[in-house]
């Protein structure tokens, strides 16, 4: 699992464009459910590739640079796939009580990767994330939406190699 | 056949809950035994999750925290008979930590089925809203005002005074708006309560609705809670096919329609205008005020906003009368508050007190001290933006005023304990570095002061300048306090100056490597 250096011209999946269209008319094209439509396109493309900007704000009515905006100012937003799994760890203070420091480091050399870069495989991206609300179980993350508490160097490595293995299976 | 509850909250989930609930399914079917599994919400003892409960005829009997490799050890206990094991605790409320506490807005969570509007009704769901049909909407707003009800989400502005103020504002729409972007680290009770017992919540905003003429309501979630966002879009078709949401609630004349939206990982969207422009769908910019949202708030119409454990106190408000709640608490704080114990705590969760518990009692008492069994040195109240307080502040009375007069807030209730091992300040540090990385940009204090405040806080901690720096800090703190537009960037001097002002030998250390980490 070593880190990606090459940059790569990256295709968006085949369909993005309608997918996103018929994403929005699903919304009634309303501008106030462009979070909404963020979120299902992200669930199903993994990622909300440059091309279907300018064919949301032509369904919402509004300009380009705006839904640009929008999509930039959320941190939860990718404009780049991920990996298969997407692995979130806190640091916010509840964390930290519990070291979460160790941990994030423990993580980046495990994975072989920084915070905000995805594997080499492909497998597995790594975020930082501020809060999980499961701070008396501190430290907290989250997988592919699943919640784990308590997380030390060795449950985070048998969670990890569960998943890889998951894959591979 | 034999009721299991085995909880299905999220920090429950997170030690392995799913995978004890199967392995008691099928330990059971190979025993032949008759059992019913209840995933139920969290009893707010976390370190105990996932903590599964026996209905006896004595009462519900309490084990945990059970792994799955315990399940077969558990049956051959005879825990369905509530016998005795290694991890058995007896009557759950006998727990001292569950005993002990004053449940008003949480007295059904953990004991209920969240998604069983039967079972909601079996523990006095529905009353409060049941009484709000039949009566005048002035009067509602003044039962919400008597019970002295505080908004919980840390401000503390009096939620009847905010209600009238929309009652009385003409418009063609208004708009009731939960704040359930729980984003503080520390904070855990907005979504125990969404999960545990999601109707309570809708309950309170229909209630809301009807008070201040409103039709329309959205609860505004992070996206960090998937397990809310679900059980809550569950419960509301649920309520909806059940008419308890929707046209004609109940054969009244009142209409109430409710929407989830879910954030995107920005914690500046806890603000309340902040929120608005995000349901709107537009970027997370803090408005300027006035106009009040009261005034002029979502779409730009009169809009109650309220976080997630205000509005779900007031069913009981209405259900037992405003008196009842503010018999509760102490001087201008009435009523409970859901507080929450986090961080390097041995017995973490949530324990609801009337105000006027010290911090002591709950961190001592009800929390065991921390975790790691070393010293406790600091603690954070009310989430990044509150104040960190030693140890000898820590007899000060839960209350919103005399948190004030230690220069702290009580917020939303998160209390976070740390031992000695603790940097205060690389804590200021972090304070800084969060605002920066979640300022809405929008004014100028905030968006660049936490940059400078993070430059300052490098020199500090490198040894540079050391006491021209401390000045730079101080005076950088109160331009933002005082030039800020909203508690973002006016209240992230908090936790760095209580740091200063508690710890100031943490800012004269002798220099680390590592100490910029």
């Amino acid at each position: 699992m070593s880190k990606s250096t090459l940059e790569v011209v990256i295709e968006p999946p085949t369909g993005s464009a309608e997918r996103a269209r018929s994403i929005c008319a699903a919304h009634g094209d309303r501008p106030d459910e462009l979070l909404e439509i963020f979120h299902d396109l992200q669930h199903e493309l993994g990622y909300i590739p440059d091309l279907v900007l300018p064919v949301i704000a032509n369904a919402l009515n509004r300009s380009r640079a705006e839904i640009y905006g929008v999509l930039t100012f959320y941190h939860e937003f990718r404009r780049t796939p991920g990996g298969r799994h997407n692995i979130k760890i806190c640091r916010a203070e509840a964390c930290q009580a519990m070291h979460t420091q160790t941990l994030c480091r423990h993580a980046e050399e495990k994975l072989g990767v920084k915070f905000g870069e995805t594997t080499a495989d492909g497998q597995f991206s790594l975020e930082a994330v501020y809060c999980l609300g499961n701070c008396a179980l501190s430290p907290a993350m989250m997988i592919d939406g699943d919640l784990y508490g308590c997380v030390d160097k060795e449950r985070f490595d048998n969670i990890i190699s569960d998943l890889d293995r998951g894959a591979a299976a | 056949m034999i009721k299991v509850f085995v909880p299905r909250d999220a920090a429950a989930l997170s030690m392995g809950a799913d995978a004890v609930a199967k392995a008691i399914a099928a330990e059971a079917k190979k025993r032949n035994a008759k059992v019913e599994i209840v995933r139920n919400g969290s009893r707010g003892m976390l370190w105990l999750e996932p903590l599964v409960e026996v209905e006896t005829p004595k009462g519900r009997v309490a084990y945990g925290p059970v792994k799955p490799a315990d399940v077969p050890s558990l049956f051959k206990a005879k825990f369905l008979n509530g016998e005795t094991h290694k991890l058995s605790h007896g009557l759950t409320d006998e727990i001292p930590y569950f005993k002990n506490q004053e449940r008003l807005t949480f007295a059904r969570c953990g004991i209920t089925d969240p998604l069983s509007i039967e079972d909601y009704r079996a523990h006095d769901g529905f009353a409060g809203l049941t009484k709000a049909l039949t009566m005048p909407p002035l009067d509602i707003v003044t039962e919400v005002t008597t019970s002295g009800l505080r908004g919980r989400g840390g401000a503390g502005f009096p939620t009847g005074i905010k209600w009238k103020t929309v009652h009385d504002a003409k418009a063609d729409q208004k708009y009731i708006c939960c704040n359930a972007d729980e984003g503080d680290s520390g904070t855990f009770a907005d979504r125990m309560l969404m999960e545990g017992d999601p109707y309570c919540l809708i309950e309170g905003m229909t209630i809301a609705g009807i008070a201040v003429g409103a039709t329309k309501g959205y609860i505004y979630v992070r996206s960090e809670y998937p397990h809310a966002v679900n059980t809550l879009r569950e419960a509301i078709r649920i309520a909806t096919e059940a008419n308890w949401l929707g046209r004609t609630i109940q054969g009244s004349q009142h209409d109430f329609e409710l929407f989830v939206r879910m954030g995107a990982g920005a914690y500046i969207c806890g603000e309340e205008t902040s929120m608005l422009e995000s349901i709107e769908g537009r970027r997370g910019l803090v408005r300027y005020k006035p106009p009040l949202p009261a005034l002029e708030g979502l779409f730009g119409k009169p809009t109650v906003i309220n976080n997630v454990l205000s509005l779900a106190s007031v069913p009981i408000i209405l259900d037992k009368g405003g008196e009842y709640y503010r018999d509760f608490g102490v001087g201008k704080s009435r009523g409970t508050l859901a507080f929450q114990l986090a961080g390097n705590i041995k017995q973490g969760g949530l324990v609801e007190k009337a105000f006027g518990v010290t911090a002591r009692q709950l961190i001592e008492d009800y929390g065991g001290g921390t975790l790691s069994g070393r010293p406790l040195r600091a603690v954070q109240f009310g989430g990044p933006l509150g104040a960190y307080l030693p140890n000898d502040k820590l007899d000060t009375q839960m209350d919103y005023e005399a948190f004030v007069k230690v220069d702290a807030m009580v917020g939303h209730g998160g209390i976070v304990v740390f031992d000695d091992t603790v940097d205060m300040a690389a804590m200021a540090r972090f304070a800084m570095e969060f605002c920066v990385i979640e300022s809405c940009g929008k004014c100028t204090p905030c968006r660049i002061g936490s940059v400078r405040g993070v430059e300052t806080m490098d020199r500090i901690m490198a040894g540079i300048e050391r006491e021209r720096n401390i000045e730079i800090l101080e005076d950088l703190c109160n331009t933002m306090t005082d030039g800020s537009l909203c508690a973002m960037g006016g209240l992230t001097p908090m936790p760095v100056m209580s740091a200063l002002r508690h710890f100031p030998e943490d800012f004269n250390r002798p220099v680390r490597a590592e100490a910029a980490e």
